[in-house]
């Protein structure tokens, strides 16, 4: 049988992490991975960690522990900036996964269609991550490196997210494509923040889920955006000359071709909303 | 590990391994077992409780991560003075539970939003009860049940003798079922029992050599190869078994048995697919009726020529001569895809030896069935075993085959031991039977006036690796094929072909779900063709009663699908309006109406299928009900008594159930086609009518004489006689009644009588279609069911609503695929949120034959609901779908292509 820790101390976790362990938060990941078998690895449970715990606002921006619940996300007082990152928590799973499920779980699970990761990409999310050795932070799309891989080291921990205060009003967005209502892992998603200065987009930033190995933010669109007013015409401006980050596959969900075309639709309909 | 926590408001202590599950620990080790497993993935919902007063699965949270917190589960629920909670009122009142297995997870997470919120309204209940599933009820009863539980609570209905046919009168089981008391498959294993763990082929098709298996053995009590099994093949035919218990140097499908691993749980499970010395030899599998029927196919069954299980037919008339006079002829080629039964409770149960008699505790819809199929395989008597069905978690067919069965019977004989075995949801997925992926050729063609002259369909099918119930559908497809309708010149053709794909099987409909897309879309072309509005269409050319069928069978009675349209014809008018208006306004979102229509024989086709049902009268004065058939969630148990209750004379409320068990009761058939209400229902009504004229004859009374019973006294009232009877002088009264439903066996031609009834149905669909991204929201389903007579209108409705989820399902998101989609995040089943609001419309066209006139729905609900969304997809799109599931994907597609020809 494997170790199980349960730390209350940032300190002793990183010390355990001088042996491999596997990282048990929400536990969403983790046991569907273990169906019908033993459990034996080496186990820590970064529950307990009081320092992983919480939403703040902090000098520059918001600091996101890396524990923080989905539901935890929804309930908290954050301004239209998180508006887009809201409506993707109520998009993970149903209620009983958003209640455990965590923001740093879905990000080191690292599939390419995790809902969360979007729209942490489109606020220009940072990954805070300790060790015994010091701390760093990487941007996001640094952090994740391939589906199921992330530039954690060997005895790294996740510890918050951090999210830049944007320079301008913002508004922020999320839609996601599924075969379902709920319950559903996305065909395609979509998610945009747009700072706002006298009623046109001082800065744009645009992300697209389950279209790459990697969740992309669509640079061309950014700098389409820049600049341009903020109503119904922001719709057209998207082009699929934007999509060259993305590079969707067919799966049990969808064709590549139809990810494509879907890609168009949702941004369009996320911008119009963001006008709107 | 200690972990102390507070449990259903109780300070508790657990010893155990903190990576354990909170609802393994639950269920296994602190004996509240009203928590039920059904995926161990956080897919289902089926585990939710309340932690910290918030809903949570169960399965994803460690019982490391429980210390010091507060754990609320379903058995907590009841008032402190034993009463049931409103919600659970509500949900026996609504009859939001059907199998149960799903509802103490429904009733957690609806207690999570009624803690919060006090009047929630539909949407917040959806959002609430989002992430649980259940595949019964079709959840609009789920949300009534919640909405109404913060209303004033509801007066539960007990009928008063001789009014319980046709009362809405809560199921006889509903209180297990909302208490969490109900025992499933997996929910009373005895503790000294050990496991099974099954090692599954990963191929599917491949040669194999088992290795020494010595150190396996050495580790747990057995290690069971096909060398183990007496009689090594089942199967549901007498004359096929082909299917191994155990697979012996060959396997057909990916996730085939091969080995049963025997021992204490924790050690079955701790052993690896690799550490089982499997020298495998893979194969090039035959995949799909493409690959089966090639020129020089493999054989996936080395006897059985060209892959084909069957073939056979209905012909009738001069099909070819006639659409040469056809003002109108239509053609189609359909395909569907496996789709699997996803019922919430995995294959779960466990046997013992009882002396020289093997005893079974098992999921199950066939006990008599599950009896002799052991006995063949253990090579005993049919005496020597007993079935004793547990609750059952859904079935919908699924557990009409073996599963769990023979390996704890097989390893309880020889170790003396009791033996439990539980699928997991992936091994439930890829092990066990499906519905038939079929290929559906279809041409109709009808006169100038849209009257149907001819028809022409084949209806080819994969039935997998192995027979099963693969000739049962072969059989009712060709009978069925035609549609609902009156065609003087008929052919109809079915074939099923071996492949190595799981085992198609049993599926809610036997093919006839597959059939109706065909001629029901033949139906739309036709009526478009000659501009004929698509419903009346239908009533024009449906059959009636008098009308004579394909087979030249007369339906004398109760044939109501042109009663069925008649209701429908205002719902669908208004629709029209309403999807125009919407339309008129158009976007990138069109709605559409569609029309699906069809018929189902009640029972086995063209074969013998009797029911035996019995009533024992204590001289204590207790009534009981001996029922053999099994309650699967669809009611049987209720409506049986209602019935014999109603036959007898005597409240519904004083009998007591003893049902499934094989020791106790009387074969009652299978519980599939349909069947219960029509073929038990008359067994029971004749045991009910049996008794009554004992009564009445021990007092000497006349035949409208009334009872009452009180204590061990019957009191029996003829006219201003009164006259009574104890029981303790008497001595038990006995009574019992048969039924085997009239049919003939078919000729070549497929003339005859299959069926003695049938059940006949039309369903409206509304959806709105996004033309951008091809997503189909089902706005709207009105349904019309000719059920004969509603026995328990409730109980009905729920069918009708369930069938249509699982219709909806089959239509817009259903596909199994080996390897691909075995759990259920990958095979995706309809949520909360995607089954529209249903009006249920009752027809009651008496069936003289059945119980005060019912016959069956059991089916019926599924059967048109893909064929109305997707003529609904084809009126807002002009798309018309020849391929389902109809997944996004695909819609979008189709609809590019058909702009592009447009262009």
């Amino acid at each position: 049988m494997g170790a199980y820790l349960r730390p209350r101390r940032l300190e002793e976790a990183l010390l355990a992490l001088d042996r491999p362990h596997v990282v048990l938060a929400g536990g969403t990941d983790f046991y569907p991975a273990r169906v019908g078998r033993a459990i034996e690895e080496d186990v820590l449970d970064i529950g307990a960690l009081a320092a992983l715990r919480g939403i703040s606002a902090v000098a520059g921006g918001w600091r996101l522990g890396a524990t923080t619940t989905w539901s935890e996300l929804v309930e908290a007082d954050l301004p239209p900036l998180f508006d887009g990152l809201k409506q993707a928590a109520r998009e993970v799973g149903g209620r009983q996964i958003q209640n455990v499920g965590t923001l740093a779980g879905n990000l080191c699970n690292a599939s390419p269609a995790a809902d969360g990761v979007p729209c942490l990409l489109a606020l220009d999310a940072e990954v805070e991550v300790a060790s015994r050795t010091g701390a760093r932070r990487l941007a996001l799309g640094q952090f994740i490196t391939g589906p199921r891989r992330t530039a954690l080291k060997p005895g790294e921990l996740v510890v918050a997210l951090h999210v830049p205060r944007p320079a301008h009003p913002t508004r922020s967005a999320f839609l996601k494509l599924g075969a379902r209502r709920y319950l559903v892992i996305s065909i395609a998603m979509a998610a945009a923040t747009v700072e706002i200065a006298d009623d046109r987009i001082a800065a744009a930033r645009v992300a697209v889920g389950a279209c790459s190995a990697v969740a992309q933010r669509l640079p061309a669109l950014e700098a389409a955006l820049a600049g341009a007013r903020v109503d119904r015409s922001l719709a057209d401006r998207v082009d699929p000359a934007h999509f060259t980050p993305l590079a969707p596959i067919d799966d049990v969900r969808g064709s590549a071709s139809y990810r494509s075309d879907a890609v168009l639709v949702l941004l369009r309909r996320l911008l119009t909303s963001i006008a709107s | 590990m200690k972990v102390a926590f507070t449990l259903n408001g109780t300070a508790t202590v657990w010893r155990g391994l903190p990576v354990t599950r909170l609802a393994a620990a639950l269920r296994d080790d602190l004996g509240l077992t009203g928590t039920k497993v059904g995926c161990d993935a956080g897919d289902c919902g089926a585990c939710t409780v309340l932690l910290d007063d918030r809903q949570v699965c169960a399965c994803l949270v460690a019982m490391g991560q429980v210390e010091g917190r507060t754990v609320e589960t379903v058995e907590n629920l009841e008032r402190s003075d034993g009463g049931l909670a409103r919600l659970q009122e509500a949900f026996l009142a609504h009859g939001a539970a059907q199998c149960g297995i799903c509802t103490p997870g429904m009733l957690m997470a609806a207690e999570d939003l009624l803690r919060r919120t006090r009047q929630p309204g539909r949407a917040e209940i959806e959002e609430a009860l989002g992430g649980v599933l259940c595949r019964c009820t079709g959840y609009g009863k789920i949300i009534e049940a919640v909405l109404a539980a913060s209303q004033q609570p509801m007066v539960r209905l007990s009928p008063p003798a001789g009014a319980a046919v046709g009362a809405r009168m809560v199921r006889v089981d509903g209180h297990a079922k909302v208490t969490g008391r109900d025992l499933f498959g997996a929910d009373a294993v005895p503790d000294d029992a050990l496991w099974i763990r099954v090692v599954r082929s990963p191929h599917a098709r491949a040669r194999f050599e088992l290795g020494d298996l010595g150190a396996l053995r050495h580790r747990l009590a057995a290690v069971l190869t096909a060398a183990d099994v007496p009689f090594n093949g089942f199967g549901i035919y007498p004359d096929i078994k082909d299917q191994p218990v155990l697979a012996a140097g060959i396997v057909r499908y990916r996730g085939e048995a091969v080995l049963a691993l025997v021992g204490d749980r924790a050690t079955v499970l701790s052993i690896g697919d690799d550490e089982v010395p499997i020298r495998w030899t893979p194969e090039a599998p035959v995949m799909g009726i493409d690959a089966a029927t090639a020129a020089g196919a493999s054989l996936v069954q080395a006897d059985k020529p060209r892959n084909l299980l069957l073939d056979g037919g209905v012909r009738r008339g001069d099909v070819a001569t006639a659409f040469a006079g056809c003002a109108a002829i239509v053609e189609g080629l359909f395909e569907t895809a496996f789709v699997e039964h996803a019922y919430i409770e995995p294959e779960a149960g466990w046997a013992r030896r009882v002396g020289d008699r093997i005893e079974i505790h098992v999921t199950t819809q066939t006990p008599y069935m599950d009896r002799d199929e052991i006995a063949n395989v253990m090579r005993l008597s049919p005496d020597s075993v007993r079935i004793v069905p547990t609750a059952c978690g859904g079935g919908f067919g699924g557990k009409l085959d073996l599963s769990v069965q023979p390996l704890v019977a097989l390893a309880a004989w020889r170790l003396k031991r009791p033996v439990a075995c539980v699928y997991t949801r992936p091994e439930s997925m890829a092990a066990t039977t499906k519905r038939h992926p079929a290929r559906i050729a279809a041409k109709f063609g009808c006169d100038a006036a849209g009257k149907l002259v001819a028809c022409d369909v084949r209806a080819t099918f994969d039935t997998g690796a192995y027979a099963s119930w693969g000739p049962t559908v072969a059989n009712r497809v060709p009978v069925h094929a035609m549609g609902p309708y009156a065609v003087p010149h008929v052919r109809t053709w079915g074939e099923a072909f071996f492949t190595n794909g799981p085992p198609a099987g049993a599926f809610r409909g036997f093919g006839v779900p597959q059939a109706a897309i065909a001629h029901e879309a033949m139906m739309d072309a036709l009526a478009d063709r000659l501009d004929i509005d698509r419903l009346e269409f239908r009533h024009r050319n449906a059959l009636r009663a008098g009308d004579t069928t394909a087979t030249g069978q007369v339906l004398a009675h109760s044939a109501g699908l042109a009663q069925c349209l008649d209701a429908l014809r205002p719902h669908w008018r208004r629709a029209h309006d309403e999807v125009a208006a919407f339309n008129a306004a158009s976007g990138a979102r069109r709605r559409g109406v569609g029309i699906g229509c069809m018929w189902y024989g009640i029972g086995n086709t063209s074969m013998s299928n009797p029911s035996r049902i019995r009533i024992g009268l204590s001289p204590s004065g207790e009534l009981t009900l001996y029922n053999g058939a099994v309650d699967i969630g669809q009611g049987s148990n209720t409506i049986l008594t209602q019935i014999a209750a109603d036959a007898l004379g005597l409240p519904a409320g004083q009998f007591v159930l003893v049902a499934g068990d094989t020791d106790r009761t009387a074969d009652a058939g299978k519980t599939s086609a349909s069947r219960q209400t029509f073929v038990s229902g008359k067994a029971a009504e004749r045991a009910g009518h049996d008794l009554r004229r004992q009564i009445l004859r021990l007092a000497n009374a006349g035949s409208d004489a009334t009872l009452s019973l009180e204590g061990t006294r019957i009191t029996v009232r003829d006219g201003a006689e009164v006259r009574t009877i104890d029981l303790a002088a008497t001595g038990p009264l006995t009574a019992e009644g048969t039924f085997d439903p009239p049919t003939t066996a078919l000729d070549a031609d497929g003339q005859g009588v299959p069926y003695a009834t049938y059940a006949f149905a039309a369903q409206i669909a509304t959806v709105e279609v996004d033309l951008e991204l091809g997503t189909v929201k089902v706005l709207r389903i009105v349904a019309a069911h000719d059920v004969g007579r509603a026995i328990n209108p409730t109980l009905v409705e729920g069918q009708i609503e369930g069938g249509i989820a699982q219709g909806l399902g089959l239509a817009l998101m259903e596909e199994f695929l080996p390897e691909r989609t075995e759990n259920l995040h990958d095979y995706l089943i309809p949520t909360v949120g995607d089954v529209p609001e249903i009006d249920c419309i009752l027809i009651e066209d008496a069936e003289p034959l059945g119980p005060s006139g019912a016959k069956g729905v059991g089916e019926p609900g599924l059967v048109p609901t893909a064929p109305a969304i997707l003529g609904a997809v084809h009126h807002a799109t002009g798309v018309r779908a020849m391929r389902v599931p109809l997944l996004p994907h695909r819609l979008h597609e189709a609809i590019v292509a058909a702009k592009g020809k447009r262009a």
